[in-house]
């Protein structure tokens, strides 16, 4: 046991061990844990993450709130966290089996429109955190002191924001926000087993996949690649079976396809895919109210055969994730599975058969991600003992940069680095007496602005006017242990700075950032094309602009009508050229400025030599 | 109902008492620790409180309340040395379970 110190009187408790929970605020399920008696414990049953509206009285959540997703469906909101962080753009799809009426009069904000009022996602999610809360404190006897609330490694800087608003708004002081997959590593230990190792985890929830990639390498735990797809989870195999079977009724069980009918389909849907987990064979009862009743006996083959296509989809995830981390199947030392859809036989079975090893399958794939997060909220409320801290280190999903010249987006901090991250990158400017600089913040694999998500913009002012060139802007990017990202442009002559938090009000939603990805691997040739010709641009408006400065100060002076001529003459074809847009073109329009104007830059050399030495003794220079 | 310390564990509270300066002895307690059951404090002691209760083993004064004395009765205060740590520790008979860090306790 600990060994203790006489401490003065009144003193006690300054170090007081401090209680605080994990939380893994899931599409389907909420579940909270701390540690207790030195072990991870789970505080209270899984909580369904469900909120059900009512007029004029407190809104019910979880179980309590189950009966009226049936009854009720309007105003009782299921999957909330896949609205979180999005616009009502990102809505606007959203498949009919939510069943929601959206008030989108803000369109960053799009509300739910509810008995209650309208709702917007952050409401809904703060709604359920409340109730966790509640069960926290009844089950450690004191309130929490801080959280460590679990995101998808997927989810963006607003999303990441939406989150912790979410946790604010419910009084819960966050004290990180950490990465699903990594919080189940931590759960088996693996940050303490052998010195390096690959770890993947397969999470399979209720909406989404993500499949990470973790490099443990002596005790630092890294996530090399994440990737997913957030429109595949465990509603998908209900949805694919509700369809089914809504397909095999006979005429006189006609469904029609109301919200509250295709809610019944899915609740039995799902309870026939889990007993199937089990089970060979289940019966299916289908009576959702007002139609008739219809029964039918569901074997597990059959229920696979319907699966199966979801299965490979998985698979082909996990494929793409340990592509993009550089790694073979075999490299893998271990295989976290989480989440309910990984109970399937079926899902295990292919899994097991890509990375062609036994999956880590003891602790409760519900349970894993709340206890990894419980055991990262003891260490970071300081109830560990200093040597076993742990270091979690995560990455950024998408390249993060700053619009430059031309339209072109330069990368600051690249996709996949180990974030908390901060880099410096100097920009100058690009016109004579410039004082102020535009700042365009953006995030994407694609060279092109224009192929990227803008994520802010905002000037620096003030800067000294001094020729095209020399002045100096350092551009800092910072991204947060949160993920969260802060932009700061300073000019060193002036002293100019100025600074954003980027905290859009809306983000991108996962399905982009994963379209945004391949997109950038799809069209890396004519990306590249289209680079080459915006470089070659910019250089050609610099060319004349600079020539036609120099023209405009001496150019009468050093040369005569007859040899300005030629000179104008190839300045026009270079802006024609540039004006075209065909990179070879363009080229050799500047080369032939530049020859045909080479005498005349001499001799404005030569002058310029001459002018500095004039008045000076022979003797400066001995 | 009684609490006892080792020699060592008394010598040490004797030397920490006489470089402090002041105190009456050394208080002994138990405190609720949020999530995990108990913890054992040590603290000087400057004066009796009206529900201490006072023993006295191997010339230090040991002062408990009555709500802690319930949990440390029959306990011995050691002072033992682990690798670069060295302080004091309780042999509790009233103790049934320890939580993996060794910091609190339950009974």
């Amino acid at each position: 046991m600990a060994l203790l110190q006489i401490t003065e009187p009144g003193q006690v408790g300054a170090r007081e061990h401090r209680c605080a929970v994990g939380i893994d605020l899931g599409t389907t399920n909420t579940l909270a844990a701390a540690v207790r008696d030195g072990l991870p414990q789970t505080l209270s049953a899984a909580v369904p993450s469900l909120v059900h509206y009512r007029a004029d009285a407190a809104p019910l959540v979880g179980d309590a709130a189950r009966g009226a997703s049936l009854e009720d469906p309007a105003n009782t909101v299921v999957s909330v966290k896949r609205l979180m962080g999005r616009g009502a753009d990102d809505l606007a799809h959203l498949p009919e089996w939510f069943g929601y009426r959206l008030n989108c009069d803000n369109p960053g904000v799009p509300r739910l429109q509810t008995a209650a009022g309208d709702k917007s996602a952050v409401e809904v999610s703060a709604d359920i955190l409340r109730e966790i809360k509640r069960l926290a404190e009844k089950a450690l006897g004191a309130a929490p002191d801080g959280a460590v609330i679990t995101v998808p490694a997927y989810f963006d800087d607003a999303q990441r924001q939406a989150t912790k608003d979410a946790a604010r708004l419910a009084g819960l002081e966050v004290y990180r926000l950490i990465n699903e997959p990594t919080a189940a590593a931590v759960a088996y230990g693996l940050d303490r087993g052998a010195d390096e190792e690959l770890i993947a985890v397969f999470d399979f929830g209720g909406g989404t996949l993500d499949v990470s990639v973790l490099q443990l390498d002596k005790g630092v735990l890294r996530v090399l690649a994440t990737g997913g797809d957030s429109l595949l989870g465990g509603d998908d195999f209900d949805r694919a079976l509700a369809d089914w079977l809504a397909a095999q009724a006979p005429a006189s069980a006609a469904f029609a396809r109301t919200p509250r009918t295709l809610r019944h389909l899915l609740a039995e849907a799902r309870r026939a895919k889990e007993a199937l987990s089990a089970e060979r064979a289940v019966e299916c009862r289908l009576s959702p109210p007002g139609c008739g009743e219809w029964r039918t006996e569901l074997p597990r083959a059959q229920f696979e055969q319907l699966a199966a296509p979801l299965a490979d989809k998985a698979v082909a995830v996990c494929r793409r994730v340990l592509l993009d981390a550089g790694v073979q199947p075999a490299q893998v030392q271990n295989i976290v599975m989480v989440g309910g859809s990984t109970r399937m036989p079926l899902v295990r079975a292919r899994v097991a058969e890509f990375f062609g090893r036994e999956l880590l399958t003891d602790i409760d794939p519900d349970e894993v991600v709340a206890l990894g997060a419980a055991v990262q909220a003891d260490t970071l409320a300081g109830n560990r003992a200093g040597g076993d801290e742990m270091l979690l280190l995560d990455v950024v999903p998408l390249s993060l940069g700053i619009e430059t010249m031309g339209g072109l987006a330069e990368k600051i901090i690249p996709r996949n680095s180990v974030i908390p991250a901060a880099r410096a990158q100097e920009f100058t400017t690009a016109k004579d007496g410039q004082t102020g600089l535009s700042l365009h913040v953006v995030q994407g694999e694609r060279p092109l602005v224009s192929d990227c998500r803008s994520l802010a913009r905002f000037e620096l002012k003030g800067i000294e006017p001094r020729k095209a060139g020399a002045a100096r802007i350092e551009v800092t990017f910072r991204v947060d242990a949160d993920g969260l990202l802060s932009v700061e442009a300073e000019e060193a002559a002036s002293g100019a700075r100025t600074a954003v938090e980027v905290k859009p009000s809306y983000g991108l939603s996962d399905d982009e950032v994963e379209r945004m990805i391949l997109d950038s691997a799809a069209h890396a040739g004519q990306d590249m094309q289209a680079r080459k010709l915006r470089e070659v641009q910019v250089e050609g408006r610099r060319v004349v602009d600079a020539l036609m400065a120099a023209l405009a100060e001496d150019g009468d002076e050093l040369l005569d009508a007859a040899g300005r001529a030629p000179i104008l003459d190839a300045g026009r074809k270079l802006e024609d050229a540039i004006g075209r847009g065909d990179a070879d073109s363009i080229r050799a329009a500047i080369e032939r400025l530049e020859a045909c104007s080479e005498s005349y830059v001499a001799r404005r050399m030569n002058r310029g030599i001459r002018r500095a030495l004039a008045g000076r003794s022979a003797g400066e220079f001995g | 109902m009684a609490i006892t310390l080792t020699p060592a564990a008394a010598g040490r509270m004797k030397d920490f008492l006489e470089r402090r300066g002041s105190g009456i002895g050394v208080r002994l307690g138990v405190k609720t620790t949020g999530c995990s059951g108990l913890a054992y404090t040590i603290e000087y002691a400057d004066q009796v409180g009206v529900d201490d209760r006072v023993f006295e083993d191997r010339g230090v004064k040991v002062l408990i309340d009555a709500a802690s004395l319930v949990y440390l009765d029959g306990a011995e205060v050691d002072f033992a040395k682990e690798g670069l740590n060295e302080g004091f520790r309780f042999n509790n008979p009233n103790e049934k379970d320890r939580c993996g860090c060794g910091e609190s306790f339950s009974i």
